[in-house]
C-alpha cells in the first residue's frame, strides 16, 4: 500500500498562531530568538487509496481560501534562505485522534471505507536559529519522548514517508509464572520487574492460592490479581488495621481501618442524624447511593440526583502533562457517566497542585520543568473538558517546591441522574447472570498498561512509559451519547468506567454483582495487533466503557452502536459460576474465584506514630520585627501577588464557563469578571430554577503543623464557601480526595510512621467536621504514593486533603456572590479572628516559620453556620465571602475589585490586642465576609451577634468610578489602596506573560 | 415556568424511533407549527441549549442525530419539512484538520442537495460557533455566489485561529447593525451582549473585493464591540482579532446567519455576569437576551 504524505501551510498572508504562541514561549522560556517560524499540519496517510484519489482527499480537507496544500512536500521556503524543520509526530502505538477524523474525512470524500490508518505531525519551520538550538527547542518545549518522536531536516529534504506502524505479526501466548519454591527476594524481584506492586505477603497469598488449586498460574492471572489488589483499586493503606501512637502517646488498635472508622462513619452518623430529625421527610434518603459505584449521588429534585466524584491523575501528569491530564478530565467523566445506569455530565472541576512557576534551582534529572508541567496539565484539561461540551464551574492552582516531583491534578464531574429511567431507578445497575459483556467507545492497545499499578508506587527512572495515556474526547463524547440513547430505551443492565486495570477491573467488578463472568479476549477489538493476552486485559486504553446488555437487547444495542459510528462488541457473558474466566480463543488464560479475587488480600497491620520532625518556629519578635518593616500597604499588595493568592486568570479564561447555558455565578465575578467566586451556581435543568452550588478546601501547608486542623480547615472551608452562595445548609455533600506522600515505614521512607499518623489525625479532623456540620462524605480517593526519586532525589508532596462540597439552592436567582452591592451597606466580619499564622500566606510572604495554626472548632461554627443561612434566608445578606488563603486583607480586596466601589472597614474590635497584619492575614476559619443594608443592620446584629459578629465598617460610592480599600485601626488609617494598585498585584503574572 | 428541559437522549431516541417529518412544509399559523430541526452528533454538544432556546420561542423543535439524516440523505426533499435548520456549537470531530471540516463535508458529499433546495425554498438556518464554520465551509454564509437551483458553492470565507492561539471564555458586546438585512437580529441592539467562547473565530475573505461586497450589502449584522458600541479589533473585547470586528454574516436573503458569539448561551437573565448589579438597577431583563435571536428566527419563519 502506497503511503500519501500530505503538507498543509497557511497562506503567506495569512497569520500563523501556532508559530506565533511557539515564538513567544521559546523567547520566554529559552530565551530564544528565531526570526521567524512558519508551522505546518502533516498527514501520512497509509490507506488503501490511488494517487488520484488521495489528490481528492487533499482537495476536500485544505481549506481554499486560507491554505496551500501538497502531496508530498510543500517548498520550504526561498533557496537562499532555508530554514530548519522540526517536525513532532507520535510514537508508534500512541493514540492519534486527529488521524482518526482524517481517515473518517478521507472516507468521506472518496465514498468508501478505507482500511489503514493515517499518522499525524506537526512541522516547525525555523529561520535564524541554528539547528542546535533548534534542537533544545524540542527537547525542553516542543516535544515529549515518551509518546512523541522527532526529526530535524535541512532543504533539501525527500519527503519523508515513515509512519509509526506498531504491533506485531504474531500474538504471544499465555504463559505459566512460576511460583512455587520461590524465596522472598525472588518473589519481591518477580513482583518489582513485571511492575505488578504487590508486596511479599501478598506474593505469598496468590501462591498458597495456586498451590491448593494445584497449579501455577498464568501471567494473565498474576497481572489480574495485581491490578485487583493494587492500592489504587483496593485502597490499601486506608482499609488496613493500624495500630495508631497518638500525640500523647498512647497506642490503640484501629481496627477497621481509617476508612471505616472515619470516612464511612462520618457519612453513616450524618445518615442516622438526618433519619432521626426527619429532616428528609417522605421525600426519601437524601444519600441515594454512597461509596458503592463510580460517583457518590445525592437527592436533588423530584425528577433528578445529583452525582459528584473528584479523581486524581498525579503520576500520569508527571510523565506526560497534557496527555495525562486530559485523561484525569476524561476519566472521571466516565466515573460520573458510569454511574447507576448513566448519569447526564453537567459540570467539571479542576484543582492543580504543582512546583512554583518561577523555579529557578536546580531539578533533579528526569523531571519536568513545574512551568512546563502547568502549561501542559492545563492544556489537557483544557481540551479534554471542553471537547466534551462541559463546562467547567471550579478550579484552583496551589503552588509549593514539593509538588516538582509529582504534581496533583484533580479533576471532578457533577452530573445530573435522572430519577427513573425506562421504568427503573436510575442508580441501581441490574446486571444479571445471561447478560453479555460488550465493551464499547475505543480500540484497545498497549497504552496504559500498568497505570494502576503504576500509580500505586514511586515515580523513579524505571518508570514505565506505557503507563501513559491519551485521551481522544471526541470518540468518548461520541460513545457518552449513544450511551444516553441506550439507557433511556432501556437497553443495558449495567455500566462501568474502563480505567484503572481495564478490563480485568471493570469485568471483575461488575461480575460480583451477577457472581461471575466469562470473556474472549479473542473477541476484543485492538488498535494493532501483537498483544499479550494480559496485555488486553490490563491495558488502560481510553474512552471504554464495559456494559451488561441482556441478550434479548444485545441485537438492538449493537444496531444503535452501528448508526452512531461507535464500535461496540460482545465480548463474554455474566455468569454465576463464582469465577472469573479469560480466555484467548481456546486458550484459557485466567480462571480466578471471584472471592479469593476480591477478598483474599491478606491483610496487614500498620503502624502509625505521631513523631513530628522537629521545627525551628520564629519567635514572636522575629515576627514584630519583620512586620515592622512593611507597612500594611505593602504588606496588602504584596500579598495579592503571591503565588497561591493572584487571579490565576490568565489559564482559567481558556475553559469553558458557558457552555450548556446553565450557569449562574461562574467561576470569576465582578465588574470586570476577573475575581475568582466564592463557589459558584448553575442551573441543572433548562426551564428550572433549582441549582447547584460548588465550593472546595485545601490546605495542604498546614499539615506541617496539624493534619488534624488541616482536615477540619478543609471541610470547614468548603462549607464555608457553599454557603456564602447562598446554599442550603440541609443539602451539603462532599468528596474526600487525599493525596499522601507514602505513609509505610520502609529503608526509603524512614518517616513512614509519622506520615500514617498525619493521615490518622487528619481523618479524625474529617470526621469530626463532617459529623458536625450534617456533611457526608458521598465518594472520594485516595492516592498514597505521591513521591519521586530521581537521580537519588526524593521528593514527597506534603499530606494533601481536598474537600470538595457539593450544595443545593431552591432558586438559583436567590444566590449571593462576593462582590458589594450599593453604598451605604454595613460591611460585617462573622467569626472570631485569632492568632492563626501558621503555615499561612503571611508566613510564606515574611519568609517565616510562624506557629499558629487555624484551631476549627466544628460544633460552635455549625450553630454559626446555621444561624447565617438562617439570616440569608430572611433576605438579610446582600453579599458574602469566604476568608481563606490571605485572609480578611485579600477577601477584602477581593470585594473591592469586584464591586469597585469603597470600602472603608476599622479593625479595631476584628482582634482586639493584635497586630494590624495578624487581623488582616490571619488565617482563622470559620469567617463570612458579609455585607447588609443599612436599614437591616439591627435585624442582622439580633441574628449573628452571638456567633462572633464584628462590625468593620461600610460601602461607598468609590473614587471616579474606581473602587478603594481603606484600612483603619484606633482612628489613624493605616492603608488606602484604589483598586487599580489592588488589580496590578492580583494580576501580576497575567501582566508578566 | 413549564421545564422545556430537553434530554438528549430521550429525544435523539425519539426521533430514531418513529422518524415524524412531514414531507411537505405548510405555512405555520401559529409558533408551535414552526418546525426546527437541530442538528446533533459526532462531537456538536449545545443541543440542549439551542433546542431550548427555539421552544421557549414557541417553536417545535426536533434533535436529529445527523446518522440519521443521512439515511434520508439521497433525497433532495431531506429536509422539506423544516422551516428552521440549527447548525449547533460544539467539536464536531473534534475541530480536527479545521473546526466545522469534517462535519462541513460530510453535509456537503451527502446532504448537499436537499441543503440547496432547503435555502432555495427559502428555509431559515442560524449557525452558532462550530455551526458558523460550518455554514462558512459549506459556502452557504456569505452564500452571495451560489445561483438558485445550482449546487453547494465554494467556500469564500474562513474562520481561522484566533491572534492569540487557543480557546478563549468571555462575554462579548456585539453592535448590531440595524441596516442588516438579517432577519435574525431585527430589533436587537444597538448592541447586545453573549458568551463568545472558541479559539478559531477570525473571519478572513477570500479577497478584498469580496470583503467590500459584503460590507456593501450589510452582510454583517454583528461585530464586536467595545464599552461604548463601537467595532474593535482590540483584544479582548475582540476575542480573536477579527478584522474590523466581524463577528457572524448573513446571506443576502437575510435568512442565514452565523454568529461565533452564542446567543444560545444567554436564555436566562441570570446568565449574564452582571444580572445581580442589573437587577440591583431595575435593569433585569425578564428573559435572557439572546432568546431574542430566537424569537426572530421564529418570527421569520411565521411571516413566511
Amino acid at each position: 500500500m502506497p503511503i500519501y504524505r500530505l503538507e498543509i501551510e497557511n497562506r503567506p498572508a495569512v497569520p500563523d498562531a501556532l508559530a506565533t504562541k511557539t515564538a513567544q514561549t521559546l523567547s520566554a522560556w529559552l530565551g530564544l530568538s528565531p526570526a521567524r517560524i512558519r508551522t505546518r499540519k502533516v498527514y501520512l496517510c497509509d490507506l488503501d487509496m490511488s494517487e488520484a484519489e488521495a489528490e481528492k482527499v487533499l482537495a476536500a480537507i485544505a481549506d481554499p481560501v486560507i491554505e496551500v496544500a501538497a502531496k508530498g512536500a510543500l517548498p520550504d521556503g526561498e533557496p537562499g534562505d532555508p530554514p530548519v524543520i522540526l517536525t513532532v509526530s507520535f510514537l508508534p502505538g500512541v493514540t492519534d485522534a486527529v488521524g482518526k477524523s482524517v481517515k473518517t474525512a478521507c472516507e468521506d470524500a472518496l465514498g468508501r471505507a478505507l482500511a489503514g490508518q493515517v499518522y499525524t505531525g506537526t512541522m516547525y519551520l525555523v529561520w535564524g536559529l541554528p539547528r542546535a538550538d533548534v534542537e533544545r527547542a524540542a527537547a525542553e518545549v516542543l516535544h515529549n519522548p515518551l509518546i512523541q518522536r522527532i526529526r530535524i531536516d535541512e532543504p533539501p529534504r525527500r519527503p519523508d514517508l515513515s509512519v509509526p506502524r506498531a504491533g506485531a505479526t504474531s500474538t504471544p501466548r499465555t504463559e505459566i509464572v512460576p511460583l512455587r519454591g520461590l524465596s522472598d527476594e525472588a518473589l519481591e524481584k518477580l513482583s518489582r520487574e513485571r511492575l505488578l506492586a504487590l508486596s511479599v505477603p501478598e506474593m505469598h497469598a496468590a501462591r498458597a492460592h495456586f498451590e491448593a488449586e494445584g497449579r501455577e498460574p498464568t501471567d494473565a492471572e498474576l497481572e489480574c490479581i495485581a491490578q485487583t489488589w493494587s492500592e489504587h483499586c483496593k485502597h490499601k493503606i486506608f482499609n488496613t488495621p493500624i495500630d495508631y501512637t497518638d500525640p500523647q502517646g498512647n497506642t490503640r488498635r484501629i481496627e477497621r481501618g481509617v476508612f471505616k472508622t472515619y470516612v464511612v462513619a462520618a457519612t453513616e452518623d450524618v445518615r442516622k442524624a438526618r433519619a432521626s430529625s426527619g429532616i428528609d421527610g417522605d421525600g426519601g434518603d437524601f444519600l441515594v447511593s454512597v461509596f458503592s459505584d463510580n460517583a457518590g449521588v445525592v437527592r436533588f429534585t423530584d425528577e433528578c440526583h445529583l452525582v459528584y466524584k473528584v479523581e486524581t491523575h498525579n503520576s500520569p501528569s508527571a510523565l506526560d502533562p497534557y496527555g495525562g491530564a486530559m485523561t484525569g478530565i476524561v476519566g472521571v467523566n466516565r466515573d460520573s457517566f458510569g454511574c447507576g445506569l448513566g448519569a447526564d455530565l453537567l459540570a467539571n472541576v479542576w484543582g492543580y497542585c504543582l512546583g512554583k512557576p518561577n523555579h529557578s534551582g536546580a531539578l533533579p534529572k528526569g523531571l519536568m520543568p513545574p512551568r512546563r508541567i502547568r502549561e501542559g496539565v492545563h492544556h489537557g484539561v483544557i481540551d479534554g473538558g471542553n471537547q466534551s461540551g462541559i463546562p467547567y464551574m471550579r478550579g484552583f492552582e496551589l503552588f509549593d517546591d514539593r509538588f516538582v516531583g509529582k504534581p496533583l491534578v484533580y479533576c471532578g464531574t457533577v452530573a445530573a441522574m435522572p430519577v427513573e429511567t425506562a421504568g427503573r431507578p436510575t442508580h441501581e445497575k441490574f446486571t444479571a447472570p445471561g447478560d453479555r459483556i460488550v465493551m464499547i467507545g475505543g480500540r484497545v492497545g498497549k497504552d496504559g498498561i500498568h497505570g494502576a499499578t503504576f500509580s500505586s508506587v514511586e515515580l523513579n527512572e524505571s518508570s514505565p512509559v506505557q503507563a501513559v495515556q491519551i485521551g481522544d474526547p471526541i470518540t468518548q463524547k461520541m460513545m457518552f451519547d449513544m450511551l444516553a440513547e441506550a439507557r433511556d430505551r432501556g437497553l443495558y443492565s449495567g455500566i462501568t468506567d474502563n480505567g484503572a486495570g481495564g478490563l480485568s477491573s471493570s469485568v471483575g467488578e461488575m461480575a460480583e454483582a451477577s457472581g461471575g463472568a466469562e470473556v474472549d479476549l479473542a473477541r476484543v477489538p485492538l488498535k494493532y495487533p501483537g498483544l499479550a493476552p494480559w496485555e488486553i486485559l490490563v491495558s488502560e486504553a481510553q474512552e471504554r466503557m464495559t456494559v451488561a446488555v441482556p441478550p434479548d437487547n444485545l441485537p438492538a444495542f449493537l444496531a444503535l452502536a452501528a448508526r452512531r459510528e461507535v464500535e461496540a462488541t460482545e465480548i463474554g457473558t455474566f455468569t454465576n459460576s463464582g469465577r472469573l474466566v479469560i480466555r484467548y480463543g481456546e486458550e484459557k488464560a485466567c480462571d480466578l474465584p471471584l472471592a479469593f479475587l476480591h477478598g483474599g488480600l491478606p491483610k496487614v497491620v500498620r503502624s502509625a506514630r505521631w513523631s513530628p520532625p522537629a521545627r525551628t518556629l520564629a519567635t514572636a519578635a522575629d515576627r514584630e520585627k519583620a512586620l515592622a518593616a512593611r507597612p500594611v500597604a505593602d504588606l496588602v499588595v504584596s500579598m495579592l501577588a503571591q503565588p497561591n493568592i493572584r487571579s490565576g486568570e490568565r489559564y482559567a479564561r481558556h475553559y469553558d464557563h458557558e457552555v450548556k447555558g446553565l450557569a449562574v455565578v461562574k467561576p470569576f465575578v465582578g465588574v470586570s469578571r476577573d475575581v475568582p467566586a466564592t463557589a459558584t451556581v448553575m442551573r441543572v435543568r433548562h426551564g428550572r430554577d433549582e441549582g447547584v452550588v460548588l465550593g472546595e478546601g485545601i490546605h495542604p501547608h498546614y499539615s506541617d503543623l496539624d493534619a488534624h486542623a488541616m482536615a477540619l480547615a478543609c471541610a470547614d472551608e468548603g462549607v464555608r464557601r457553599v454557603l456564602s452562595a447562598g446554599a442550603r445548609i440541609d443539602r451539603m455533600a462532599a468528596l474526600d480526595n487525599f493525596c499522601w506522600p507514602d505513609p509505610i515505614k520502609s529503608a526509603t521512607t524512614p518517616d513512614g510512621e509519622h506520615k500514617l499518623a498525619q493521615l490518622v489525625r487528619a481523618c479524625e479532623g474529617l470526621y469530626e467536621a463532617c459529623v458536625a456540620y450534617g456533611l457526608p462524605l458521598i465518594s472520594g480517593k485516595d492516592s498514597m504514593k505521591n513521591d519521586a526519586t530521581m537521580g537519588g532525589v526524593k521528593i514527597s508532596v506534603p499530606p494533601t486533603l481536598l474537600v470538595s462540597v457539593i450544595g443545593q439552592m431552591k432558586d438559583v436567582r436567590r444566590a449571593l456572590t462576593l462582590s458589594p452591592r450599593a453604598p451605604g451597606d454595613v460591611v460585617y466580619l462573622l467569626g472570631e479572628t485569632e492568632d492563626a499564622c501558621g503555615e499561612s500566606e503571611l508566613s510564606r510572604l515574611l519568609g517565616l516559620s510562624l506557629d499558629g495554626v487555624p484551631r476549627t472548632d466544628p460544633k460552635r461554627f455549625a450553630a454559626r453556620y446555621h444561624a447565617f443561612a438562617a439570616a440569608h434566608e430572611a433576605g438579610l445578606v446582600r453579599s458574602a465571602h469566604t476568608l481563606s488563603r490571605g485572609g480578611l486583607a485579600v477577601a477584602l480586596s477581593h470585594m473591592v475589585m469586584a464591586s469597585e466601589l469603597g470600602l472603608s472597614v476599622a479593625l479595631d474590635a476584628v482582634a482586639p490586642g493584635l497586630a494590624p497584619a495578624v487581623a488582616l492575614f490571619s488565617e482563622s476559619t470559620g469567617r463570612i465576609l458579609l455585607t447588609t443594608r443599612s436599614e437591616d443592620a439591627s435585624a442582622l446584629e439580633a441574628r449573628l451577634g452571638p456567633h462572633g459578629l464584628v462590625r468593620l465598617g461600610s460601602v461607598e460610592p468609590g473614587a471616579s468610578g474606581r473602587g478603594y480599600l481603606r484600612i483603619r485601626q484606633g482612628g489613624q488609617t493605616l492603608a488606602e489602596l484604589g483598586s487599580d494598585a489592588l488589580r496590578r498585584a492580583f494580576q501580576e503574572e497575567s501582566h508578566a506573560v | 415556568m413549564p421545564s422545556d428541559g430537553q434530554r438528549l437522549g430521550a429525544t435523539l431516541g425519539q426521533a430514531e424511533l418513529r422518524p415524524q417529518t412531514p414531507m411537505t412544509r405548510p405555512a405555520p399559523k401559529e409558533a408551535r407549527d414552526v418546525r426546527v430541526l437541530v442538528l446533533t452528533g459526532y462531537g456538536l454538544n449545545c443541543e440542549a441549549e439551542t433546542a431550548a432556546g427555539f421552544s421557549r420561542a414557541g417553536a417545535t423543535v426536533d434533535l436529529v442525530h445527523l446518522s440519521e439524516m443521512l439515511e434520508r440523505g439521497g433525497r433532495a426533499d431531506a429536509l422539506a419539512g423544516y422551516h428552521i435548520l440549527a447548525f449547533i456549537g460544539g467539536f464536531s470531530f473534534g475541530d480536527h484538520i479545521q473546526s466545522g471540516r469534517v462535519f462541513a463535508n460530510r453535509l456537503r458529499f451527502r446532504l448537499g442537495e436537499a441543503l440547496c433546495r432547503f435555502v432555495d425554498d427559502g428555509g431559515l438556518a442560524l449557525g452558532v460557533c462550530n455551526g458558523f464554520q460550518t455554514l462558512v465551509c459549506l459556502g452557504l454564509l456569505p452564500g452571495v455566489s451560489r445561483a438558485r437551483g445550482t449546487p453547494l458553492a465554494a467556500q469564500q470565507a474562513a474562520l481561522v485561529h484566533n491572534d492569540r492561539l487557543g480557546y478563549f471564555d468571555t462575554w462579548v458586546k456585539l453592535a448590531v447593525d440595524a441596516e442588516s438585512p438579517c432577519v435574525w437580529t431585527r430589533g436587537v441592539g444597538p448592541t447586545i451582549e453573549m458568551p463568545s467562547r472558541h479559539g478559531e473565530g477570525k473571519l478572513l475573505f477570500q479577497d478584498e473585493s469580496l470583503r467590500e461586497q459584503i460590507l456593501a450589502s450589510r452582510l454583517v449584522p454583528v461585530r464586536y464591540a467595545d464599552a461604548s458600541g463601537a467595532p474593535t479589533e482590540v483584544w479582548p473585547d475582540n476575542p480573536n482579532g477579527s478584522p474590523g470586528g466581524v463577528a457572524g454574516l448573513c446571506d443576502p436573503t437575510g435568512r442565514i446567519f452565523g454568529l461565533m458569539p452564542h446567543p444560545d448561551a444567554y436564555l436566562y437573565p441570570e446568565n449574564h455576569p452582571d444580572w445581580i448589579r442589573q437587577r440591583d438597577a431595575g435593569a433585569l431583563p425578564a428573559a435572557g437576551l439572546g432568546l431574542r435571536i430566537f424569537e426572530n428566527g421564529v418570527r421569520a419563519a411565521l411571516a413566511g
